[in-house]
């Protein structure tokens, strides 16, 4: 049968070239994917951003834009901030524990100061941007309702503090992102006094 | 003149051989009906999106600034842009309808079942890539609901365990859908999608006609072939069922035209109202919602709760819900393939599936209510249970006698 071939032979070439050419071809491969990671320009766009909130008034919330996403600072009056500490029960994750927020905001308001929150608005459960609704107990989300935000894709509910409702399908509450305030009236976004986010 | 052509072309290219293998000579069951329109009219619907996405994109431009715009300008100033438009946005819709008729066909008549399950599979398989492709080529016009669907559907990705969230911005190429995102999302649905689409559907036709088509008898027409060896059920394809197609297909293109001329945004389910809104990072609309070829699935993966805080399950249970129809030839064990000879039991089964099928297509477009998701897990319990339950309610199943040869029914 072997007609002078030698098969074993040819069958370690044949497995030797394979991996050969697999291995190439793995190093082929890496530009392409690595292609479509963010270049250097959507890199650079990414910096740490400046948010002037001097003109801002208690319960008011304004949108920026840090990295291409949302980014919320609500300045939360003092009923607000009475109303936080009632909604605990509601809550899945009330003391922050799950780590989406540097460790300086990891208390019961999650902020630096106490009436200034910031907050990435992107829902944590499929990537949606939560509508600010201020308003306290308005007939479509109940009695219960403090304020917050709520989310109209999957209506995932969140308090001022960015925390997530028990029962909602968003897993996880808000993203604080890395900040910190550089004067009493501007706070920096994307960076803080450990480096950039 | 014509044949001394075809001769010195014969010599050269099996011209005369493929034309008689795959029609003139191709031998198909004499009992079709209705149902049997479906297949080519895919294949229609295939070459109406590729012309129609060839001109669009003469005029389109994949910019994050200036695909919004672009758009309006194919409607507005270009010289029957509308028509162009409107044709390949009808037409993503109708391909989908055409599909799935197509796949409820396969179930009605047991088509998956030996020895066509590669037929079947290769044919699931289209209908995965079509779903990234109308998928992809939805966040085009780069309107609200583009965006939205878009960031909502990466992030699926984002939450598969450890890799997720590098896996996202791999998909995306930046912190955000953006202007990276658009631009490949363009490059595979205009090239690489269909490029393996029409590799997959030459697959499908060369499967099926090595094993024959099925029929609404579900009988075997090769056992009973006369002296030459021809089915004696069986009627060429070319001109038999060529003609039929093609009546078929007029019937068709006139309910197409109708809907692509008069009612061509079909209610806000064939193109959104957000998306006449150019996309906004910063604001998601108030509602958001896939379009409806999507919805079955979209409810499944709304309706499964997360799991230790990640929403993981739900983007298995939609995946799975999509691919389980892969392994339908292994599920039923009826050896009988149509329903025209299949047990009440089964054509209940049937029943309950098409029902929870448009019930959660239903459900997908409306905003998430505590009822609507009760309903919709109920639905999606029952999805998975036709499937699940099938070896055993298929198994030793009641079925009427068989005819040896097709009928004219």
């Amino acid at each position: 049968m072997s007609d002078g071939v030698d098969h074993s032979k040819r069958r370690t070439l044949t497995i030797a070239a394979g991996a050969m050419g697999g291995v190439g071809g793995a190093f082929v491969a890496v530009p392409f994917v690595s292609s479509m990671l963010p270049s250097a320009k959507a890199q650079a766009a990414g910096a740490p951003v400046e948010v002037d909130v001097s003109r801002m008034e208690p319960g008011q919330r304004i949108t920026t834009e840090w990295r291409g996403k949302p980014v919320w600072v609500v300045r939360r009056t003092k009923e607000q901030l009475e109303g936080l500490d009632k909604l605990v029960p509601l809550l899945r994750d009330p003391n922050s524990e799950l780590p989406m927020q540097p460790d300086y905001t990891e208390n019961a308001y999650r902020s630096i100061r106490d009436e200034y929150v910031v907050l990435v608005g992107i829902c944590t459960h499929l990537g949606c941007s939560p509508t600010f609704r201020p308003e306290v107990a308005p007939a479509d989300l109940g009695e219960e309702w403090l304020g917050g935000f709520f989310c109209p894709c999957h209506g995932s509910k969140f308090d001022l503090a960015g925390r997530v409702y028990n029962g909602a399908p968003a897993p996880k509450n808000l993203e604080v992102p890395r900040h910190k305030f550089i004067s009493d009236s501007v706070i920096l976004v994307g960076a803080d006094d450990q480096g950039v986010a | 003149m014509k044949n001394k052509l075809l001769e010195w072309v014969d010599e050269r290219f099996p011209l005369t051989k493929t034309f008689n293998e795959h029609l003139a000579h191709y031998y198909v069951p004499k009992n079709f009906n209705m149902w049997y329109f479906f297949g080519s009219l895919a294949i229609m619907m295939l070459v109406i999106q590729i012309v129609s996405g060839i001109f669009l994109t003469m005029n389109y431009k994949p910019d994050g600034a200036a695909a919004f715009g672009s758009v309006e300008y194919i409607m507005r100033d270009v010289e029957w842009g509308w028509l162009i438009r409107y044709m390949h946005s009808t037409g993503a819709s109708f391909f989908f309808i055409v599909i799935y008729l197509h796949m409820f066909r396969g179930l009605l008549y047991g088509s998956y079942k030996k020895p066509r399950e590669l037929v079947w599979m290769i044919g699931v398989g289209i209908f995965l890539l079509l779903m990234a492709e109308a998928f992809m080529g939805y966040l085009l016009p780069w309107g609200q609901m583009s965006y939205w669907g878009a960031q909502v559907i990466i992030s699926l990705f984002g939450a598969v365990p450890f890799i997720g969230p590098d896996l996202a911005l791999w998909i995306r190429g930046d912190f955000v859908v953006a202007d990276a995102t658009l631009n490949r999302f363009f490059a595979f649905h205009v090239i690489a999608a269909p490029l393996v689409l029409l590799g997959l559907v030459v697959v499908h036709i060369t499967a099926l006609h090595e094993v024959g088509s099925n029929n609404p008898d579900g009988v075997d027409i090769k056992k009973d072939k006369d002296a030459n060896g021809i089915p004696l059920d069986g009627i060429p394809f070319h001109p038999y069922y060529t003609v039929k197609d093609a009546f078929g297909a007029s019937l068709f293109l006139i309910f197409f035209c109708i809907v692509m001329f008069y009612w061509p945004e079909g209610g806000g389910f064939f193109i959104e109202a957000p998306n006449f809104v150019p996309a906004d990072p910063l604001k998601t609309p108030d509602h958001i919602a896939p379009v409806w070829y999507f919805t079955p699935f979209y409810t499944i993966l709304r309706a499964v709760p997360s799991i230790a805080g990640s929403p993981f399950p739900g983007v298995v249970a939609m995946g799975v819900s999509t691919l389980i129809f892969m392994l339908l030839p292994w599920l039923d064990r009826s050896p009988v393939k149509s329903i025209r000879y299949r047990s009440t039991t089964f054509k209940l089964w049937v029943a309950m599936f098409v029902v929870v099928f448009f019930i959660l297509g239903f459900l997908g477009t409306k905003a998430p209510s505590p009822l609507y998701n009760v309903i919709g897990q109920i639905c999606t319990v029952l999805y998975f249970a036709f499937f699940v339950c099938m070896p055993w309610y298929t198994k030793n199943e009641k079925c009427k006698p068989v005819p040896e040869r097709v009928t004219d029914k």
